[in-house]
């Protein structure tokens, strides 16, 4: 039995990174996801892998791409800001299929905000940052270790569907130094097949009813990639049947996988009549604040979205059917609010908002007040 | 919330390495099997003006990170002390350096006052050794007293070639209380 | 011999390229492939890197693992292939607008770095993609659909920004002459450091009807009778150099490869 470490929410990061296989890290230092790129450094040369800090954070985000590209996992690690600048390489990501990993520690914002404050704000820039239509996996975790084991998950989803994961931690969790015990024996890595390819020109040639190119970066093979609409050779085209079917697939790819993608957690819902839905380091209060109602006789449990995008919407539409009221308790102004709203089709269920901006911590108290308040 | 969940709250000033003696007690109590949280606070108060920074330690799993009601408190500055004393009650053990001085409002379940400052420049020789002092001063308070193994935990987190006067810097520490 | 380039080093399915009748672009791409095949690099083991405009459509012609990226950022991606699998050879194509304006930043810093891959600069003094707006490398005094009263900006020299910047091969190159700028691609490929070539480039289209310097045989005629040495060149006063084509070495210097440094720090600290 391997014995509890004490460790910070973003070493578990760079620890999760590595054990996934990670060999190749670009950052740009930023408050606060700043230990994640210290650490990386420090760690990837003994494992044989490379670090570069990189002039700003949208070099980052392409030299990661780059390094993908040509078969070394890659992740890069940025806050608030630096989260802007490299969606424009993200949405990259997503049209040529290049696998990686995007953490981002949130902070508050808008602009530089409160660089050292939790939030978050970054809920829908996460999925729909970049411009246009692009499928996004998104994950948030809620302790040190979960932080471990979620980052080999992005890595293994971007792995096997060829697409950008976006960590998204936020400085409650990033920050936070708790024991955690790693026990890697049941631990799966997706590696990059090397099929030898070398002769076969169409990269994205997909058969059938096939959602992720199988030849894709899987050998040393010798065709172009692309941010423009293109065809299974990678060679950018006008074609609007062929961009048509390319854009379609990648938002089908994830769509259609939500089942094996999807994750989430449910703490005391069994016979809940008032559900709380979280993701992050929030549900480190809402589990608190849950556990102080049930001592109080409430019926209340929560809900923590692991995967944020795509969301858990059977599950928690699935839940709303039974329960009275659904409160969203988030760092932010109502963003997974909205997603809830979407999603519960019940009018008997009242759906509540419990949020934050103010840079500071949502403390157990304001959650229990909230349970409490049966209007 | 129980009584097994103890809210450590240290303060002083930037530099004296209160984020240190945290990080350390939360080793320190992770290692004799409790659940713990540490987190700290940063930015342009963590460069020299007000430092703070917080250990939750429990018997079961920690749910809230934060302190919500300290249950003990730790200044090692005046300012720290007049900022941080208004946010405990009777449900708190103050602790304080012998040099402050503690207003007669302030509400507490217990004023310590010891002299870590003078113990770490005088006895062990080195201003900046009063964070270990204090570690092996809270040590002994909160009930942590396997030395081998806060000895261990210290010495995974100074620098190579302190490790003697650290560890005599923890001992006076954890000499300076008796009950 | 272009013709056994073409079958071994192009997608021929693709071609023809789509640029403009007289775009210089196309001799330029055939002076990087004939350095290329005069030095037998290892077509697997040599990844060619472009952003965004005219040029940097030379990639997908080209029959290498291609990545055609985004606006700007080429040297960014390619920084993270050469640190990444330091073994592969990596060549950017880029244009004067990716390179000088909005990929800028990532050039210089590269430059800095002296990571070991070779950029060619197609520098034809316009954004060509775009319909013709002024670039960075745009005289002052020139016309561009942006610039409609004269450009008022003072134009970069690429090869020299590179230079301050501690590039440890530079050299510039035109479109006329050919064999020069092979040799010099060819130098810069073989140079173990950050190399760039800039290399005159022609675009009738826009710059060239925009400013009146008339067809594609009249740029390349202007190449041919205004090109100095860049010995030539040191000599002279700007004011001489006005208007000159400049082929030749500006620099090339030894000073520790990036990648060298790195392999030096995992050789130290990899746990065996």
């Amino acid at each position: 039995m391997s014995k509890k470490v004490l460790m910070q929410g973003n070493a578990a990061c760079v620890a999760g990174a590595i054990k996934a296989g990670m060999r190749f890290f670009a950052g740009y230092p930023i408050t606060p996801s700043t230990e994640i790129a210290e650490m990386a450094s420090l760690k990837l040369p003994t494992v044989g892998g490379h670090f570069i800090q990189m002039e700003d954070e949208l070099a980052s985000m392409a030299a990661i791409i780059g390094a993908s590209c040509v078969g070394v996992k890659s992740m890069t690690a940025t806050s608030g800001p630096g989260f802007s600048l490299k969606q424009e390489n993200i949405g990259y990501a997503c049209m040529a299929e290049i696998p990686c990993v995007i953490v981002n520690v949130q902070r508050s914002g808008p602009s530089t905000g409160l660089p050292t404050s939790p939030s978050q704000g970054d809920v829908m820039q996460s999925r729909w940052g970049t411009h246009g239509d692009h499928p996004m996996i998104v994950l948030s975790p809620s302790s040190v270790t979960e932080t471990y084991y979620l980052t080999i998950r992005a890595f293994n989803l971007a792995e096997k569907y060829k697409t950008p994961v976006i960590l998204l931690m936020d400085e409650i969790i990033g920050h936070l130094r708790e024991g955690i015990e790693i026990n890697d024996e049941d631990v799966q890595i997706i590696e990059r097949n090397k099929l030898d390819l070398n002769e076969n020109k169409k990269g994205y040639e997909v058969s059938g009813d096939e959602l992720v190119p199988s030849k894709h970066l899987q050998g040393n093979m010798k065709y172009n990639i692309t941010g423009l609409s293109h065809g299974f050779d990678g060679f950018p085209t006008n074609n609007n049947k062929v961009a048509g079917e390319l854009h379609e697939r990648l938002m089908k790819k994830i769509d259609e996988n939500k089942d094996d993608i999807v994750t989430y957690q449910e703490y005391k819902t069994d016979d809940a009549d008032t559900i709380v839905v979280c993701f992050g380091g929030s549900a480190r209060i809402v589990a608190t604040a849950v556990d102080m109602a049930r001592e109080e006789g409430y019926k209340v449990g929560m809900f923590r979205a692991i995967t944020i995008w795509p969301s858990p919407e059977e599950a928690l539409r699935k839940l709303s059917e039974r329960v009275k009221r659904i409160i969203v308790v988030e760092h932010n102004y109502g963003q997974y609010l909205l997603e809830v709203q979407r999603i519960v089709n019940n009018p008997n269920c009242k759906i509540d908002f419990l949020g934050k901006v103010d840079g500071t911590v949502i403390i157990p108290d304001e959650v229990l007040k909230v349970i409490k308040e049966v209007k | 919330m129980g009584n097994n969940r103890e809210e450590l709250r240290l303060t002083g000033s930037g530099g004296q390495g209160v984020i240190l003696a945290t990080i350390i007690l939360a080793d320190i109590a992770l290692q004799a099997g409790k659940y713990v949280a540490q987190s700290q606070s940063y930015g342009p108060e963590a460069r020299g003006g007000l430092c703070k920074a917080e250990v939750i330690i429990s018997n079961k799993e920690i749910g809230y990170t934060k302190v919500m009601n300290p249950t003990l408190l730790l200044s090692l500055t005046q300012s720290s002390l007049d900022t941080y004393s208004k946010t405990i009650d009777e449900n708190c053990i103050l602790v304080v350096d012998s040099s402050l001085e503690v207003k007669e409002n302030v509400k507490c379940k217990k004023l310590y006052q010891f002299p870590i400052l003078s113990c770490a420049k005088e006895k062990v020789g080195k201003v900046f050794t009063a964070n270990i002092v204090a570690v092996g001063l809270l040590c002994n308070i909160l009930g942590f007293t396997d030395q081998e193994l806060i000895k261990e935990t210290v010495l995974k987190y100074v620098p190579k070639g302190t490790e003697e006067i650290n560890n005599k810097a923890l001992d006076e520490g954890f000499n300076l209380f008796k009950e | 011999m272009a013709s056994k380039l073409i079958e071994k080093y192009f997608r021929y399915e693709h071609l023809p390229q789509i640029w403009c009748q007289g775009c210089g672009n196309g001799i330029i791409l055939r002076d990087v492939v004939k350095a290329i095949d005069d030095l037998g690099l290892d077509v697997d083991k040599t990844v060619i890197v472009s952003g965004i405009g005219c040029s940097s459509r030379a990639a997908g012609y080209l029959n290498f693992l291609t990545l055609h990226t985004t606006h700007g950022r080429a040297v960014a991606f390619a920084t993270g292939i050469k640190m990444a699998r330091p073994e592969l050879n990596v060549i950017v194509l880029a244009g004067d607008g990716d390179l000088s304006a909005i990929g800028g930043n990532h050039l210089i810093h590269a430059a800095r770095r002296n990571i070991n891959i070779t950029v060619i600069a197609f520098n034809n003094n316009i954004y060509g993609m775009t319909g013709g707006q002024y670039s960075p490398t745009t005289p002052t005094g020139d016309y561009g659909t942006t610039a409609p009263y004269g450009n008022i900006d003072r134009p970069f020299d690429i090869a020299l920004l590179a230079k301050g910047a501690g590039a440890t091969y530079v050299a510039k190159g035109d479109c006329f002459h050919v064999v020069q700028t092979t040799k010099l691609i060819r130098d810069g490929i073989k140079h173990n450091g950050f190399s760039i070539i800039e290399v005159a480039d022609v675009c009738p289209t826009y710059y060239g009807r925009k400013n009146k310097k008339g067809n594609a045989v009249d740029m390349m005629t202007y190449q041919k009778e205004n090109m100095i040495s860049a010995e030539a060149a040191l000599a002279m006063s700007e004011e001489e150099r006005k208007g000159k084509i400049i082929v030749g070495k500006i620099c090339e210097n030894d000073y520790p490869e990036l990648t060298e440094e790195y392999q030096k720090i995992i050789d130290r600290v990899m746990v065996k």
